[in-house]
């Protein structure tokens, strides 16, 4: 089983729109949608949620103001400034300390040193995550809830379930939409994936980005592959750019040309190639084909350990 | 005033309506500085172009074991939340990747085995660009958290009329760090449902985190008009529109700043700037 990983450092490069292309091109392929801060795949893939399960991890503190004595311990303990000396009175003193949840990064440490025993420490459910049928085959994606924490634990959990998706349905390809940076759901995206498909665009900072991603992945020993994408914008970063990724072992494989169409067919709900056949539709179609001669000499995704250590925020 | 710049999505133009808001406001005789809190890929350094005057490491700071003191009780491992010290035996082991900095091992160990040592994590770079006061975080590549490193340029921000904020991508930890006490909060987004969809994520971060916020529609004229009916409908300010323009996205791949660049940018971002110093309702 192949795993490929489409990334670009900076954000808005392309990269759910070939991914969703590729998902309408695969044959035998499972396709995740790893951006799971801002998950934007399944508007175009439209999937029939088949299985729904919440997302746990990690617990958020929180005071009973009852109990709570003004001691001011879990204030001077916190270092993520998440106690807040605002909450209601409780006829023993008249103000009581109380936790923003959003700020908690739930550390236990206001819980485990509190002598009055007034903090409750509960698991949080952070988000839902989702098996689903679409038109281009199996997808597994998720909702991470506002101001939640976790992606990269969420990320690690889509990525296997799809890996037994994939197994149980005798499918060969997993195909990822990644976030964009170099955080923890991007760790938690690429480790042990088979390739990494870089869309980056031809600017000042899709340059600079690609080459701090480009790093990362040489880090955690995932080949890379390049496509520009609106390579018409700049030709003349178009050829740094791909010789920046040449020189780093990177194959450069497409260009797509900047397409109207491209944002025609997200409003229409399809994915490039459905909708037109147009300049970027064509690129799509021959990238998908050097992306799959790439995925046949690629190493097969890894599973286990190794990705669960580095997903772990 | 401090006012973050943000989206949900990424590649809305957060960075050209940042960098364009404090070069603007620069030339209005305003102090004004600009933080980059987007430390995993920081861009504004490429259009401000500043002079970097200091350069300081980011540190966190993780537990080291004092092997001679050390029982191997465990209580520090059961402590940790995030897995990042282990027991094994005679060892105690720490992984200080999934480190978050919180203390806990020190403050359980009953033989004051562990104390804190600080680790880099990444750069802050302070320096100016013209009258722009500049401060940002590189995160160093691999590093998984940027929360310390965005807190880090916020400690950093110098005392000026106006701070401008460049925040990451998404809605999650890093995003709400970065918007964390600002004073208003821009929603810099495009006119298709992927901009729509991660806008309305957006917009529940910020009610959630109760913070005035105004939405900022970039090449307006690129897709469909759904970006203007929600925002009717949920009652929320369209504080700028800016137009879908080739001579944008041309000056943006040089690394030019587009208000200096492209007039018409300059005038919207101008406006911007002014509605918002009425006191926009939003």
């Amino acid at each position: 089983m192949k795993e490929l990983v489409v990334i670009s450092g900076k954000g808005g490069t392309g990269k759910t729109s070939v991914v969703a292309s590729f998902a309408s091109l695969a044959e035998k392929g499972v396709v995740v949608d790893c951006d799971v801060d801002a998950a934007d795949l399944h508007l175009v893939l439209q999937p029939q949620i088949v299985r729904r399960e919440d997302f746990t991890a990690g617990s958020k503190a929180r005071i009973k103001p009852g109990h709570c004595t003004a001691c001011g311990k879990c204030e001077e303990l916190c270092r993520f400034d998440a106690v807040y000396f605002d909450g209601p009175g409780n006829g023993k003193v008249p103000k009581t300390f109380r936790v923003d949840t959003i700020a908690c990064e739930g550390c236990g440490v206001c819980f485990d040193f509190c002598a009055e025993k007034a903090i409750d420490f509960e698991p949080a459910v952070c988000g839902q995550w989702f098996v689903s049928q679409t038109r281009c085959g199996p997808m597994v994606h998720a909702r991470l809830g506002v101001a939640a924490e976790n992606s990269g634990k969420l990320v690690t959990q889509l990525r296997r379930t799809a890996q037994e998706v994939a197994a149980q349905q005798k499918r060969e390809l997993i195909l990822c939409d990644g976030s964009p940076g170099i955080g923890c759901p991007v760790i938690a995206s690429l480790t042990g994936a088979s390739l990494a498909l870089f869309v980056v665009e031809p600017t000042a900072s899709g340059q600079h980005d690609f080459m701090r991603v480009a790093q990362l992945t040489m880090q955690l020993g995932v080949p890379g592959i390049l496509a520009v994408n609106k390579a018409d914008l700049n030709e003349e970063v178009t050829r740094k750019l791909e010789e920046l990724a040449r020189q780093r072992g990177i194959s450069v494989v497409g260009r797509i040309p900047y397409d109207r169409a491209v944002t025609q067919a997200q409003i229409a709900r399809k994915t490039v190639v459905e909708a037109s056949d147009g300049p970027a539709a064509q690129a799509i179609r021959s990238l998908w084909a050097k992306t799959q001669e790439r995925l046949h000499l690629s190493l097969p995704a890894a599973v286990g350990g190794l990705v669960q250590l580095a997903a772990q925020e | 005033m401090k006012i973050a710049i943000a989206s949900g999505k990424g590649g809305t133009g957060k960075t050209t309506v940042a960098t364009s808001l404090a070069w603007v406001a620069a030339a209005d005789d305003r102090t004004v500085a600009y933080l980059d809190c987007d430390v995993e890929e920081p861009n504004g350094h490429l259009f401000l172009k500043p002079q970097i005057l200091r350069e300081e490491p980011i540190n966190k700071p993780i537990p080291v074991v004092d092997q001679g003191r050390c029982t191997y009780c465990g209580l520090c491992s059961q402590a940790c939340r995030y897995g990042a010290i282990a027991c094994v035996g005679q060892q105690t082991l720490i992984f200080t990747e999934l480190c978050h900095a919180c203390g806990g091992c020190s403050l359980v160990c009953p033989e004051n085995a562990i104390r804190e040592v600080p680790k880099p994590i990444g750069h802050l770079r302070t320096g100016a660009s013209g009258p722009v006061q500049f401060v940002e975080g590189v995160l160093n590549v691999g590093e998984a958290m940027s929360p310390p490193a965005i807190r880090a340029v916020k400690g950093a921000a110098p005392n000026v009329e106006l701070t401008i904020l460049d925040c990451p991508p998404g809605t999650s930890c890093p995003v709400i760090e970065s918007v964390r006490g600002c004073d208003l909060l821009l929603l810099v987004t495009e006119p298709t449902p992927f901009g729509l969809h991660d806008l309305k994520l957006a917009v529940e971060m910020a009610r959630a985190l109760r913070l005035r916020f105004g939405v900022v529609v970039n090449r307006a004229d690129v897709g469909d008009r759904e970006v203007w009916d929600y925002c009717r409908r949920q009652r929320i300010a369209i504080l700028a529109e800016i137009p879908d323009d080739r001579a944008v996205a041309e000056a943006y791949s040089r690394g030019e700043m587009a208000a200096e660049s492209v007039p018409h940018v300059a005038e919207r971002i101008r406006g911007l700037l002014e509605t918002i110093q009425s006191g926009a309702r939003v």
